[in-house]
């Protein structure tokens, strides 16, 4: 699998990192490399296989739907770059 | 005075039972011993000798009242991994900056509630992601092992403590703490083990609550602790477990008392050797700790069988599909907004992508973008699907292993520690340390890795242990055999204390 620049910097863009030109480059041969490695599992059959979903069965857990926690907006705004009465300050978001 | 930093924890906690030191004489020996030894290794990335010193007179107080918790007054390092309430948490990544967390871990919590002391945060790779320690925020942690020449002379060379949980094995071989918590994702635990003569459990997917630890790749993260012995790392694990409403992948089963079975031996069980272990080039001293290991188990009594895992060899490609895609899921959160690092760009995607570039080190914007490529339109099946069939074809080779055998026995890595630089430079070589744990972790399987033995340089080698789903207690009493009879390796010379 030859991943370009255009596809690094398709995917980088995908994932919000900034990616420089000379970052790319790199980033073109060792995502080839990792890719091209992880292909060798084109050789199991699989046509019958069912994916994993969960490593131990158990049943989903059930709740009753009632509201278990707030009144915390203190806490949660407690880490943020920037906030103001609770609320996260943000960069614009529409134009 | 003896140096109670020596002490294993089983020790510490008999001598605080009988009032042979304080909890705080306990906790100053550690403190002191991290003050003048952490330069070194850079095992912490943060000391907290005044929460310890709390905690430790409080157990102190519980103690002359007799009514003593399970870890009373025992000092832990906990990894960086693992939220701390008020007390700045990383995961050693410049992006979570200087997060305060305003809650504990459910682990970290069992661990306090049940009187333990903690010293400190451990470094540990960004985001738990490599085996070497050497992708930290902070700075690589060193190996306090070193390696001895033909000719006798030992080398200053600094070696790997092993990753992603460096900080917690270095720091529990150099006396740092009594155990340590860890986490393991693909060999995390096991591996930094192996690599620094200390023992490391990382038990079945779900033993353990995953609530509150920094998440890398949800469905194969597990927490589990690093330990000076077998009997240490059962009492940790006792500590660790629980059901936890706050985690719906935690298993809502009892937690045996792991301390209690140590001494049952092995008389009877079946212990499986997987064939497609004895991979190509597997050096001699790793065949002769193997057949070590072997010989061990059989002289106690246990049956050995030739086994096969015939999908082994696809584990270590399927991982490197599944991890990263479930890391670039799950590292999505870091953009800058609520917590962390934000770096102000031209607009929001701009402070989206320069934040996430500044914020991020190399590997884990390598892992994340794999993650993302893998997921992205047209590929999902070809990669994240396949790898998740072929994930299903490795649990499968262990579940008709269980019809024939009780507990696989391998060995953890397939060389002893390296120095640094010898690996970092390509990623593939470094995501072979990985190569025997990682199977665990894609079958959610219970492992443990055992020192069993030096290698012709002195330094450290492991045995591993895989179970059946939530049968830990057959891993500790197999354990136990093995470190009856292989001893125990403790570093032969504290240089790191000396200034």
């Amino acid at each position: 699998m030859q991943v370009d620049e255009a596809t690094v910097r398709r995917i980088a863009r995908l994932a919000r990192i900034k990616v420089s030109d000379e970052e790319a480059k790199g980033l073109e041969k060792e995502l080839s490399g990792i890719l091209d490695w992880v292909k060798q599992l084109d050789e199991v059959d699989t046509s019958a296989v069912e994916p994993m979903t969960r490593v131990v069965d158990q049943k989903l857990k059930m709740r009753d739907d009632v509201v278990t926690d707030g009144e915390i907006a203190d806490q949660i705004t407690a880490n943020a770059p920037m906030s103001e009465d609770h609320f996260f300050v943000v960069p614009k978001v529409v134009e | 005075m003896t140096d109670l930093t020596k002490l294993t924890m089983a020790e510490a906690r008999d001598g605080l039972r009988k009032k042979s030191f304080t909890a705080l004489e306990l906790t100053d020996a550690f403190l002191a011993a991290i003050e003048k030894g952490n330069a070194s290794l850079n095992a912490y990335v943060l000391a907290t000798p005044e929460h310890a010193r709390a905690q430790a007179k409080e157990s102190d107080r519980r103690i002359a009242e007799g009514k003593a918790r399970p870890l009373e007054g025992l000092p832990l390092g906990n990894k960086d991994l693992f939220c701390t309430k008020g007390i700045r948490t990383t995961a050693c990544s410049k992006i979570l900056d200087d997060f305060k967390p305003t809650y504990e871990s459910t682990v970290g919590q069992n661990l306090w509630d049940a009187g333990a002391v903690m010293l400190g945060k451990l470094n540990n790779d960004e985001f738990a992601m490599g085996s070497s320690n050497e992708t930290s925020a902070f700075g690589n942690v060193v190996s306090p092992w070193r390696r001895t020449g033909k000719d006798g002379k030992t080398s200053t060379d600094k070696l790997v403590p092993g990753g992603s949980s460096g900080g917690s094995s270095a720091a529990v071989a150099a006396n740092l703490c009594l155990a340590a918590t860890a986490t393991d994702t693909g060999g995390s635990i096991r591996q930094p083990a192996a690599l620094t003569g200390t023992v490391g459990m990382k038990p079945t997917y779900g033993r353990c609550s995953r609530w509150g630890i920094v998440a890398f790749a949800s469905s194969l993260d597990q927490a589990g602790p690093i330990a000076k012995t077998v009997r240490d790392s059962a009492i940790m694990l006792k500590a660790m477990a629980s059901h936890d409403p706050k985690d719906t992948t935690s298993v809502d089963a009892p937690v045996p008392d792991y301390e209690a079975v140590l001494g049952r031996g092995v008389k009877g069980l079946r212990v499986g050797i997987p064939k497609e272990y004895r991979v190509d080039g597997m050096s001699a001293e790793i065949q002769k700790l193997w057949d070590d290991g072997i010989a061990w188990l059989r002289s106690a009594g246990a049956t050995i069988h030739e086994i096969s895992l015939p999908h082994t060899k696809y584990a270590l490609p399927a991982y490197y599909i599944v991890a990263p895609a479930e890391c670039s899921s799950n590292l999505a959160r870091y953009d800058g907004m609520r917590y962390g690092l934000r770096v102000n760009g031209d607009n929001l995607i701009d402070t989206y992508e320069k934040t996430r570039a500044a914020g991020f080190g190399k590997e884990v914007r390598r892992r994340i973008l794999i993650g993302t490529y893998v997921l992205s339109a047209g590929y999902y099946d070809a990669y994240y699907l396949k790898a998740q069939k072929v994930r299903t074809l490795i649990k499968k080779d262990f579940d008709e292993a269980w019809n024939r055998v009780d507990v696989v026995l391998t060995p953890t890595t397939p060389s002893p520690a390296f120095a640094f630089g010898e690996k970092s430079g390509d990623p593939l070589a470094m995501y072979l340390e990985d190569i025997f744990t990682v199977t665990v972790n894609m079958a959610g399987l219970p492992g443990m890795s055992v020192p069993g033995g030096l290698s012709a340089q002195g330094t450290p080698l492991g045995l591993q242990l895989i179970g059946k789903p939530f049968d830990e207690e057959t891993l500790f009493r197999t354990a136990q055999v093995i470190e009856d009879s292989a001893g125990r390796f403790p570093v032969p010379d504290a240089w790191w204390m000396k200034g």
